[in-house]
């Protein structure tokens, strides 16, 4: 028996997809993963602030939306270092692009990767850290919906960032000098809905606006960074 | 599935026309032309530093020639060369955190989309003397272990052209021998092997010296080089 053009028998696109976000999932929250130490820093930092401030209930509940988004942020920005760097130091960067998804799937799975396992859970975790800064009841839903829909453009943000100082050693510094300016859009209107929310104003242009950010972040921001770790892996 | 039966294409086919590299503003190597064919083994040779790993960077699409043409194809249609080949390099791509079994399932998946076959691990792991080790954290093995590790993928997933980076490094005799034996096979089913190394392998093959085209030191003029 004679089989010719073996290697395109039995390969799977969209089950080499899923499998590489799995893979990113699973990593994310093994021994060393990104994903606990995120999620620690969030906790940790927003808590800071009751110490730092003060106790007082108003000052706490007018800070509360900024304070829960800019740790948000930072949090993001902490976690992205390793978000292409531990594949490319370990070498399956290699073997990734030669996968059946290549560069773009690369991309899109560990952006996936990186949102349902790091920054998905701040905005699961950012309410109960809105009880202890005594964020207004009003204010709860639209910290939710605000930090759904502005994620993505974080992690897609964050992954040209990464994507582009993927080859620079500790090049963390330089990655947040790059992502965090970028994030200015998405702070101003995040916070913006749910101040807005909050002070009892319709905060429907605000998450608008959110989500046109994100829309914006999936066309550039997948793009740059396969770019960007094309450049990365010569 | 019996792999035994399996044949990869016969009239796959690369081609390299007066391949030029360069990098960093150096030229890596100039005028470089060979031809494989499906069943061929071709050993590159050359000191430190001349372009060895470059070259096989090249083949794999992740590093741009300069200059010269270079052709996959099958039957006279171009062949997308990234989902043909495998590649192993100085870095194992190996996951310090996972076992052994889940690091070549999730190779395995991601390669291919489908899951691994048990009987397949057992045998590769088999033949690299690795079987006890299945089990085991990545982060526990030695370097040697490690690189027999990453050779393993070869086992696991079949594509036609493999590409090995000093594959024998850290390797014993009896591992090298492994290695020669698995190399054997793979060229018999008329697969294509491209590897660079300094140690002799037990395997009949085409031998290029990248020294042979090393760029021509005229001088510290690169622009009366290029003239010449």
């Amino acid at each position: 028996m004679v089989m010719t053009h073996l290697p395109k028998i039995n390969v799977s696109s969209a089950g080499a997809f899923w499998a590489l976000v799995r893979r990113d999932v699973h990593l994310a929250w093994a021994q060393g993963g990104a994903s606990t130490l995120t999620i620690g820093f969030f906790l940790i930092a927003v808590s800071l602030f009751p110490f730092g401030v003060g106790p007082e209930p108003q000052v706490l509940a007018r800070i509360a939306p900024g304070v829960l988004w800019v740790i948000a942020l930072l949090a993001c920005v902490i976690s992205l270092d390793r978000l292409y760097q531990a594949d490319f130091e370990d070498g399956s960067l290699d073997d990734l692009v030669l996968s059946p998804v290549g560069f773009l799937g690369v991309v899109c799975a560990k952006v996936l990767a990186h949102w349902l396992s790091t920054t998905l859970p701040l905005a699961v975790l950012a309410p109960f850290l809105g009880v202890m800064m005594n964020l207004n009841a009003d204010g709860f839903v639209v910290l939710i919906v605000s930090l759904l829909i502005g994620t993505p453009a974080l992690s897609l943000i964050g992954s040209v960032g990464a994507a582009l100082t993927v080859a620079v050693r500790r090049g963390g510094v330089l990655m947040s000098l790059i992502v965090l300016p970028l994030y200015v859009p998405t702070l101003i209107f995040g916070v913006g809905a749910v101040d807005a929310a909050v002070n009892l104003v319709d905060p429907l242009p605000h998450l608008a606006l959110l989500g046109a950010v994100s829309l914006m972040a999936i066309v550039a921001g997948i793009w740059a960074s396969v770019m960007a770790l094309k450049l990365a892996m010569e | 599935m019996n792999k035994a039966v399996l044949r990869y294409s016969d009239d796959t086919q690369i081609m390299a026309e007066a391949l030029t590299c360069r990098r960093g503003g150096r030229t890596v190597f100039a005028n470089m032309s060979f031809t494989l064919s499906a069943g061929s083994y071709l050993c590159l040779r050359g000191r430190n530093g001349a372009g060895k790993s470059t070259l096989l960077r090249l083949i794999a699409g992740l590093v741009p020639q300069s200059d010269g043409k270079f052709v996959v194809q099958a039957g006279g249609q171009a062949l997308d060369i990234k989902s043909s080949l495998l590649m192993v390099g100085h870095l194992n791509g190996l996951k310090p955190a996972l076992t052994l079994r889940d690091n070549a399932a999730m190779f395995q998946k991601v390669m291919t989309g489908q899951n691994l076959d048990q009987a397949v691990l057992q045998a590769a792991a088999k033949r690299f003397a690795l079987a006890h080790l299945l089990d085991q954290p990545v982060q526990y093995f030695s370097s040697g272990q490690r690189h027999r590790s990453a050779l393993m993928r070869f086992e696991l997933v079949s594509r036609q052209i493999w590409l090995m980076d000093e594959p024998t490094v850290g390797l014993d005799s009896d591992n090298r021998q492994a290695l020669a034996v698995m190399m054997q096979s793979h060229l018999e089913r008329g697969g294509i092997i491209i590897s660079a190394t300094h140690d002799p392998i037990d395997v009949e093959g085409i031998e290029l010296n990248l020294d042979d085209f090393a760029p021509k030191q005229i001088g510290q003029n690169s622009l009366e080089s290029e003239w010449l």
